[in-house]
């Protein structure tokens, strides 16, 4: 519980300044949350997808939120499904989890002797922490599309990016210290939550993520609709902190 | 120099069920009670306030309810000759910590096992022979019987109000129940939940391949109920957030919505969390134990004398617990000699998503804990496994605890797990994906063990639990066997099936089960088992060791039925015979 006291402070006071104005007009912001979600994946080339957000990181450098912008915008590309990663907000969700006990390791049992080669099965091994991940695979991965391709990850056509994503993925690519899978788990798990986690995290930004799927988030209770099998449910998401949809 | 307390009748070591139950049943009898708890304090209102709760992120990701594995873990290998490693991070099982233990955030689901489970090697060996157990397999019988614990069952049942539907009424089968129940003497405090939607679909399927599908019985109650300590629940609402979070409702059964408040403002009852016990402490002949030692929130160390021992923390606490005491010899597997940590034990859990005709809205978000329809016509020995050739089986089922979408937004397999392709995956499956579970049972073995690791220490500086665990041929048979039946109703319902055995070595990084059982087992032999028939210690008769850490093996129900019938079972004997008379309740 301690754990996240911290963070929820901070947005909380971040929050002070956001919320009258999301209080004055939920129904624009409601409209505009439907209307990103549709148009971007129409209209744009998605290696410019902006998400009209001035979210400046605290934990990533300039050359780290280049790479994570670019490789959420892989992950969850904007299109006609549903908002892309970059308007959802998960490079600030990201950015926002590196300051919490879980990117500083603190959720994890972190005592040597480390044995990063024994069995995979038996679970994790390594001694970096995510902040570690990132600040050590993003560097060398970058090294590596600089070495192989001229260009680091983010200044690559969308195609390649993926080809290195894919690589990443299947360990086809070797980094150091941190090793391409590692990288690519780590990204992709923190991406999926970023796209799917309560918005006051900073992704999910206007619930897009469940608005794709039709979560009806924190509402928690159907004591109205169990009596309704088959039938669809009625109701848009809403928000731990009151935003609806 | 320690602190040393004023000595207490009684000392819970770990405030969950267990705790709770034996607590309330001791302040009953007018002891002084204390329990001592690792944890911090969870309760309904601060803990799972809504909307709070409503937090998949903090709750079920980064595991706010669960053991800070970053002060203490297990480790890992699988097999006596490995060196194991650490837990590092929440995968395989999620343990417990703060008081309602995994009692809190657990689903529900609460079962009476089969009369045959409890004497399991006895019935195999009367029904397929003496050759029919293969070599290495240890399983023994519990040295208590249904018959025995019924009374205790029907009592835990009605503390947690669990909803369910009778399937035999004192050996008289009742339509709509489970018909491979255990007869019991009384119908189940609640009627059943509202079938989801899912369960629905499951059960129509199953009915056409010949089962009797029954509603799961739930530790979620279905109507306002009042139990015998006069604390009330409200009807649960399905509100989707049961697995891993506190109910908002008042309406899943833990120690906090049964028991607490019927026992924690008792004059002769104390609750102390943040304290890390350390060890029992034993006197001069190490047969009887004076009391613990634990660690304050200050780091202080604090003797509490007790006159009375009773360890109901988790079943991996316990016995660590009892290695760190010196009590008990330690099991070598070497030799097969000694008993505590012998027998550890698992599930062993398989299943298949079924993939429905697209339109179709399960609305999986619509869930409880415990809620969905399950077959027992391949669990325990309800079938004849002469011409299969292994021992066990599983509960095979459909539950709908949540439409979680970070964790429970399926995919079919094969399919890219980013990108668009994975995006109109994810969107298409959501409303028409469910999985049905066939969760089994586990034997245990003479390499399946727990001891102390020699390397990895907690926070205290104590060592931690070594785990030595591998899948056996009979558990790789029996989840192929039984996977295979839960693909048989899976196809009944759709073509689009995939199904998903587990195979070779046992992986600790994926989720599968907190259902961890034995190494402190009870029985009738002390050379084979820990604890007599009524949880207490053979060597220190002042001490009871409460919890699933006493079953000899595992069998594929969730444990938590049989964990509070027995801990009413050991309270009935301690307040019927121990009290009046202290010292062994069995001779051995």
């Amino acid at each position: 519980m301690k754990n996240e006291d911290q963070p929820r402070r901070r947005f909380l006071r971040q929050m002070l300044t956001v919320v009258p104005a999301s209080a004055v007009t939920p129904a624009i912001l409601m409209q505009q949350g439907c209307t990103d979600a549709a148009k971007p994946a129409a209209q744009t080339d998605g290696s410019r997808a902006t998400s009209a957000d001035d979210y400046k990181p605290t934990y990533f450098t300039d050359a780290e939120w280049t790479f994570v912008r670019a490789a959420v915008d892989e992950l969850i590309p904007a299109d006609a499904t549903g908002a892309g990663g970059l308007e959802a907000g998960v490079p600030e969700f990201i950015d926002r989890q590196m300051e919490t006990p879980y990117g500083h390791g603190k959720l994890w049992y972190m005592q040597g002797p480390f044995h990063p080669d024994a069995d995979p099965l038996l679970g994790y091994q390594a001694r970096f922490v995510p902040r570690d991940i990132y600040r050590y695979g993003i560097e060398a991965c970058d090294a590596w599309c600089t070495q192989e391709h001229g260009k680091k990850f983010a200044e690559l056509p969308r195609d390649t990016r993926v080809q290195v994503l894919e690589a990443l993925e299947a360990g086809k690519i070797h980094l150091e210290p941190v090793g391409a899978k590692l990288l690519f788990a780590t990204l992709l798990k923190n991406t999926h939550e970023g796209y799917f986690a309560d918005p006051m995290y900073g992704g999910n930004r206007h619930m897009a993520g469940w608005k794709m799927i039709g979560f009806p988030g924190a509402r928690a209770d159907f004591a109205d609709w169990i009596g309704q099998p088959g039938a669809k449910y009625p109701l848009g998401p809403v928000s731990i902190l009151g935003e609806q949809a | 120099m320690a602190i040393k307390k004023d000595k207490v009748d009684a000392v819970m070591v770990g405030f969950g069920w267990t705790g709770a139950i034996m607590a309330k049943e001791l302040v009953d009898a007018g002891l002084n009670v204390l329990a001592l708890e690792r944890g911090g304090m969870h309760d309904t209102a601060t803990t799972a306030k809504y909307p709070n709760i409503a937090d998949e992120l903090s709750y079920v990701m980064r595991g706010k309810l669960f053991q800070d594995l970053s002060k203490e873990t297990l480790t890992f290998r699988h097999s006596p000759d490995g060196t194991a490693v650490p837990y590092r991070q929440q995968g395989a099982m999620l343990l417990g910590n703060g008081v309602g233990g995994a009692g809190f955030h657990w689903n529900g689901l609460t079962w009476r096992p089969q009369a045959s489970d409890l004497q399991l090697r006895s019935h195999y060996e009367q029904r397929y022979g003496k050759g029919f157990i293969p070599e290495g397999m240890t399983i023994q019988d519990f040295g208590v019987t249904y018959d025995e614990l019924e009374p205790y069952f029907t009592q835990f049942e009605d503390v947690a109000g669990i909803a369910g539907k009778a399937g035999n009424l004192n050996g008289k089968l009742v339509p709509g129940g489970n018909r491979f129940e255990a007869p019991r003497s009384k119908e189940y405090p609640t009627p059943p939940l509202r079938d989801i939607y899912g369960a629905q679909l499951f059960a129509k399927a199953a009915r056409e391949l010949g089962h009797e599908p029954f509603p799961i019985p739930a530790a979620n109650v279905s109507q306002p109920y009042t139990n015998p300590y006069g604390v009330r629940l409200g009807p649960c609402n399905f509100c989707g957030f049961c697995e891993d979070f506190g109910c908002y409702m008042y309406s899943k059964s833990s120690p906090q919505t049964t028991i607490h408040p019927a026992l924690l403002d008792k004059p002769n009852f104390q609750l102390r969390t943040h304290c890390q016990v350390v060890r029992v402490n034993t006197d001069a002949s190490g047969k009887r134990a004076t009391g613990v030692t634990y660690i304050d929130a200050e780091g202080r160390e604090v003797e509490q004398p007790a006159d009375m021992v009773f360890l109901t923390a988790f079943q991996m606490h316990n016995v660590r617990l009892l290695l760190l005491s010196g009590i008990g010899r330690p099991y070598d597997p070497a030799t097969g000699e000694g008993v505590v940590g012998r027998n550890f034990a698992y599930q062993m859990n398989g299943g298949v998503n079924a993939f429905l005709p697209k339109g179709t809205q399960l609305n999986p978000f619509i869930g409880a804990g415990a809620a969905g329809q399950a077959i027992d016509d391949f669990n325990g020995d309800n079938f004849d496994h002469g011409p299969l050739g292994f021992i066990g089986g599983a509960n095979v089922r459909h539950n709908r605890t949540g439409g979680r979408p970070i964790g429970q937004a399926g995919v079919p397999k094969g399919t890219k797990k980013w990108g668009a392709g994975w995006k109109s995956a994810v969107q298409d499956s959501y409303q028409r994906m469910m999985t049905i579970v066939a969760q089994g049972s586990v034997m245990s073995y003479r390499d399946s063990y727990l001891s102390l690791d020699p390397t990895y220490r907690d926070a205290y500086g104590q060592p931690l639990l070594r785990v030595t665990f591998d899948w056996h041929d009979n558990e790789l048979k029996m989840t192929q066997y039984t996977v295979g039946q839960a693909a048989k109703i899976a196809r009944a319902m759709t073509d689009h099936v995939d199904v998903n055995v587990r195979k070779g070595h046992f992986d600790t990084r994926v989720y599968q089960s907190t259902h961890t059982t034995g190494g402190a087992v009870m029985g009738s032999d002390p050379s084979t088992s820990v604890v007599n028939k009524y949880l207490q210690s053979w060597d220190v008769h002042n001490l009871f060791v409460i919890g699933a850490s006493a079953f000899p093996q595992n069998f594929g129900y969730n444990p938590t039925g049989l964990v509070g019938a027995l801990s009413y079972w050991a309270a009935h004997a301690i307040r019927g015979q121990y009290l009046k008379n202290p010292g062994p309740l069995v001779q051995a």
